[in-house]
């Protein structure tokens, strides 16, 4: 299978919108969300111009692109955090489940109970480290009692690999964590309310090294339960943990493919110029 | 398999109706003090607008010779209780100025009693039915009407309502402000200028900075015992005078006007000053040429804040006795004075209804001079807001 | 003479030494400069110099001679000083004259007296903290050698009545010994701050919430400003407001559900109190909830929090500390506020938890005490002073609090921006 590039504005023909250029023999291949013509204005500016892509279940998808290429802009159309900005408007087709999320009748909770989020800079509640966990899924009432509740955040926790670091330190405040500890409080605090897709906005920018090789290591082991879709400004992270890579170049998806070919082979001249480092 | 959006919204629902529920008793904590607002401002007005009018009665004055010892004897005998007693107690006066006068007669429009004019304005009062049926008459033939209340700004207090006014308390204020802004503002611009441009950063400069923030905290009615202690029984300055009063004040606005200060100092960016000192100016040149007359809107709008506030303060005024009875204007500095809050305050404490009216009057004039201040201060920070 | 004739005297002469100095220093300085010396200052520097060495001494002089004369009574001849001053001044002038040099820094010089007099001027607000401090402790400490400190804080009769007498010499004719207990007028003034705080708490909050979180920008920018003229109202209205309007609706309501209410009872002055205090902790709040990072609210609506939860369960616990601490600004207002209680509470002190009933502050006796034609030196007119010390300790402990708590909250939120 070896189809031409995705995107119109390349001149490439395009047999199956939205579809990755080569596809991962061996990763799974269920539809998680697919997006068709989504565009988004900040008032006058356009920063999504007809988006068309599919992303798969259980794998890890990777935004990559130089800055201001809207790589977060459409990450937060995928959960509708773009709702919180005033003057934002949005058309296309954004689907998950068989339903259209832009949807005024879609509940944005809703989505966002079964989408979730980890973001740029961690950012945990100013409550106890076991409170930050179970929050959320207590006011979902995925647990009732409190053995449940405790069993969950033990879970979570583990699931992150974070219970080794503070199983005897629950109750302290989760700001007493380093940063790369609060970012898989965070990750945890996610995986908490059991969503079917966890968005990552470059998760690991704000960390040091070691922690962002031990939070990739995570993110692999996560791809067995979720589809995660990450952005990130390091190629060689997308390179590392990604099944897919989608490169975006002023608002536009310019090639979206198998990571594998996409870093040794691009299709277009835009991505080899970007993964070679030629600008970006 | 995890839930389906249309099981989630189903959990939801409830949720959902709590969220908007916090939405609307928080408009509604809003809608509330707005409302606190409205009733205020249509309370004072409702019972102060009236006294901006006062009756009027046109009667005729013959200065005959009885008049000369007692004025009633001047007036028809059932008209002269309708009459201001000050009215009543003017015409001997004026006969012994003018002895040409005896013998003669004139008709003129002249204060009413208080009790006429609350009984015109549909207000509780004392008349009697006669007197009422008088009134009613002298009515119908325009011999009695509302007119506009002059007296109320161009006479001091007095122990009768219709004729007591807010011109010395108003000179009162005047004074007082004068004395408060010629001490608070130098100091207070100086302290901020030495704080904010001068002063090394080290104990004793944080130590000034904490006291200034606590000063500005410390209740009003404290400043007044102050004031009592050191600057009365200490310093000997005349109680109830327009001097104590004013620097009692000055005290009390002086964190105002140096946190304005700096905060209009702080935002004069450091380019500036960099720029001076790169042509070889002086610290003191920098300031004095460059950051000051930058900064200048920024410390007019904060001394105008200090001072409105100033204004409208009583408690450390009574404490220093400035709440005498005031009934003649004095334009003296050393001399027992009082200002329109404390005006306000005696007038509330009177018995009379009719200074109930008087007291909401002088309230309106207070808030006008206030809101017209804060305007002014509002307008200057407009107009020359800067964004650098 | 009389003392404003010495005084115009002294100005009008200082002010002509002034202007010699000024010509004569400027004079000088241009005549050295002309011929033909490099010199440290421009001509106008050496002569605000001149002008600076002719006046300062001479006021120095003159004011502590005022001082010695007017406070301590030291026996100075007035035309000696004013003679003595002006002297002062001429050397001055002849010291500032012969300091236009090429090599003295009249610059210099200028801006080492200016850094002094800014720094003078700084010192002014430390001595009026200290000025407070002293004049309250000062008679305080008076009236507490006539009473006892214990029985004024434990007290439960607070009866100064017969105090006077005492001072008059009186004392046996006075029924009973006067009594200087000041829990009733703590009682009261608590009891008026709650009802305050009641009012004021939840709508200045709810309030802050609409504004930060819901209100579209316009109603925000609209609102804001509204509130605020509540605060710039004088309490002396206020306390007109609480005495006329509001007393007598209190009072009938109370009577509809069968209560007993006196005119001067607590509630009113305490409602009226919140209504003042509705802005200031509407502004704080709104600022502090402002404050909380964005990161916080969206990491709890990505998890389907809606916004209410969000709000109530993130939101306003991150912003408690500085909720909490304009709180505690409002009741130090409260607790110091002198005008509404004078107008419209009680007189008599008393002990009581019913609101209803008329009470008395510890403000509303200060006043009593000095508004009185009492002497200075009786125990009444001096527990003003005992009380005012009370009310300055406590306020300003808990500005000290509230200040610890904000500066905290802001610290919190640095740091956790990584």
């Amino acid at each position: 299978m070896n189809i031409q590039a995705v995107s119109r504005h390349t001149g490439g023909s395009v047999p199956e919108v939205g579809q990755p250029h080569t596809r991962n023999e061996t990763a799974c291949h269920d539809l998680s969300i697919r997006v068709r013509d989504l565009s988004l204005w900040y008032g006058d500016s356009q920063a999504l111009k007809g988006l068309d892509i599919d992303l798969f279940q259980k794998n890890i998808t990777a935004l990559i692109g130089p800055s201001g290429c809207g790589k977060s802009t459409f990450l937060r159309c995928l959960n509708r955090m773009n709702d919180l900005i005033p003057g934002v408007r949005i058309e296309g087709l954004v689907e998950m489940d068989g339903r259209d999320v832009n949807q005024v009748k879609m509940d944005e909770v809703a989505l966002r109970r079964r989408v979730g989020m980890v973001f740029q800079k961690p950012n945990p509640f100013p409550k106890s480290i076991y409170e930050n966990i179970a929050y959320a899924p207590r006011m979902h009432d995925l647990v009732s009692r409190k053995p449940e509740q405790d069993e969950l955040v033990e879970k979570a926790l583990r699931d992150a690999g974070l219970w080794e670091e503070v199983k005897d330190k629950l109750h302290q405040p989760g700001t007493s964590l380093s940063g790369g500890q609060q970012q898989r409080l965070c990750i945890a605090r996610a995986i908490a309310v059991q969503p079917d897709v966890i968005l990552m906005d470059e998760p690991t920018s704000a960390l040091d090294p070691i922690s962002t090789a031990t939070i990739e290591d995570l993110m692999d082991r996560l791809k067995k339960q979720f589809t995660i879709i990450t952005v990130t400004h390091n190629m060689q992270q997308a390179a590392r943990v990604a099944d897919y890579t989608a490169f975006f170049h002023l608002g536009e998806i310019i090639e979206y493919n198998d990571t594998n070919t996409m870093f040794a082979n691009p299709a277009t001249r835009k991505a080899e110029d970007y993964i070679t480092g030629r600008y970006g | 398999m995890s839930q389906t959006f249309d099981e989630i919204s189903a959990q939801l629902r409830r949720r959902h109706r709590r969220s908007a529920r916090l939405k609307w008793v928080s408009m509604g904590a809003l809608g509330l003090a707005g409302l606190f607002l409205l009733w205020f401002f249509s309370d004072m007005l409702g019972k102060g607008l009236p006294a901006f009018q006062q009756a009027q009665i046109q009667v005729e004055i013959d200065y005959n010779e009885d008049a000369a010892r007692m004025g009633r004897a001047a007036l028809d005998r059932d008209l002269s209780r309708l009459v201001s007693r000050t009215f009543e107690r003017m015409i001997p006066v004026q006969m012994r100025e003018n002895p040409e006068l005896l013998g003669s007669k004139e008709t003129r429009w002249v204060l009413a009693d208080s009790e006429v004019d609350q009984y015109l304005k549909g207000h509780r009062h004392k008349l009697n039915d006669a007197q009422r049926a008088l009134v009613d008459e002298l009515e119908a033939e325009g011999r009695v009407e509302l007119r506009f209340n002059t007296t109320f700004f161009t006479t001091g207090d007095s122990k009768m309502p219709e004729a007591s006014g807010i011109l010395s308390a108003a000179v009162g204020t005047i004074m007082t402000m004068l004395v408060t802004l010629a001490i608070a503002f130098p100091i207070g611009v100086m302290t901020a200028v030495y704080l904010e441009e001068f002063a090394p950063d080290n104990r004793f400069t944080q130590a000034i900075e904490i006291n200034i923030n606590n000063l500005a905290a410390i209740p009003s009615i404290l400043f007044g015992l102050l004031g009592l202690a050191i600057f009365i029984n200490f310093f000997g300055v005349p109680r109830s005078s327009p001097l104590v009063g004013g620097m009692t004040l000055a005290l009390m606005t002086l964190p105002v006007i140096i946190i304005a200060t700096r905060t209009a100092l702080r935002s004069v960016p450091d380019a500036i000053r960099h720029a001076a000192f790169g042509v070889g100016c002086s610290r003191w040149q920098v300031v004095r040429d460059h950051v000051l007359p930058l900064a200048m809107p920024g410390i007019m709008t904060g001394s105008i804040i200090g001072l409105a506030q100033a204004m409208g303060e009583t408690a450390p005024l009574i404490i220093v006795g400035m709440v005498a009875f005031i009934p003649d204007v004095s334009a003296s500095l050393t001399e027992a004075a009082t200002v329109l809050p404390a005006q306000v305050f005696t007038w509330a404490g009177e018995p009379e209804k009719a200074f109930v009216e008087k007291t909401a009057g002088g309230i309106l004039v207070l808030l006008a001079i206030l809101i017209f201040l804060n305007a002014t201060a509002v307008i200057l920070r407009k107009k020359f807001e800067r964004r650098w | 003479m009389q003392t404003d004739q010495l005084l115009s005297l002294f100005g009008g002469v200082l002010l002509l030494l002034g202007l010699i100095a000024f010509f004569l220093g400027r004079a000088k300085a241009a005549r050295v400069r002309a011929g033909g010396s490099t010199m440290h200052a421009q001509p106008d520097q050496y002569a605000w110099f001149a002008v600076l060495a002719t006046a300062g001494p001479a006021i120095v002089v003159s004011a502590v001679g005022a001082f010695l004369l007017l406070l301590l009574e030291v026996e100075i001849p007035q035309l000696g000083l004013l003679a003595g001053s002006l002297a002062v001044a001429a050397i001055g002038l002849g010291v500032g004259m012969r300091q236009v040099r090429p090599d003295f820094h009249a610059r210099k010089a200028i801006e080492r007296v200016i850094r002094g007099a800014l720094l003078t001027a700084a010192l002014i607000s430390i001595l009026t903290t200290f000025g407070i401090l002293i004049s309250i402790v000062f008679e305080a400490l008076r009236f507490f050698q006539m009473h006892s400190f214990w029985e004024f804080i434990t007290g439960t009769v607070w009866n100064p009545g017969a105090s006077f007498l005492a001072a008059a010499g009186r004392a046996e004719e006075g029924a009973s010994a006067a009594q200087f207990g000041s829990l009733p007028l703590f009682a009261g003034t608590f009891m008026i701050t709650a009802i305050a705080m009641l009012v004021a708490i939840p709508v200045g909050l709810l309030a802050a919430i609409y504004m930060a979180e819901f209100a579209p920008r316009g109603v925000r920018t609209l609102a804001k400003p509204t509130l605020e003229v509540l605060a710039g109202i004088p309490t002396v209205v206020y306390g007109f407001f609480a005495a006329i309007t509001v007393a007598p609706i209190i009072v009938s309501i109370a009577n509809a559900f069968g209560l007993d209410a006196a005119f001067n009872n607590a509630v009113a002055p305490g409602i009226v109190m919140g209504i003042m205090i509705i802005p200031f902790i509407s502004s704080l709040s709104d600022d502090v909830i402002n404050s909380v990072p964005d990161s916080m609210r969206q990491g709890a609506l990505a998890l389907g929090m809606t916004k209410g939860e969000t709000i109530r369960d993130v939101v306003i616990p991150a912003a408690l500390p500085g909720i909490i601490s304009a709180s505690l600004l409002a009741v130090s207002r409260a607790l110091g506020e002198t005008m509404i209680v004078v107008m419209a509470a009680g007189m008599r002190p008393n002990l009581t938890a019913n609101p209803f009933e008329d009470m008395t502050t510890v403000t509303v006796r200060i006043v009593a005490a000095l508004t009185g034609d009492l002497e200075f030196e009786s125990a009444e007119t001096l527990s003003a002073f005992a009380l005012g010390l009370v009310l300055f300790a406590v306020t300003l402990s808990l500005n000290l609090v509230s200040v610890l708590m904000i500066r905290r909250f802001r610290e919190k939120y640095r740091v956790n921006n990584l």
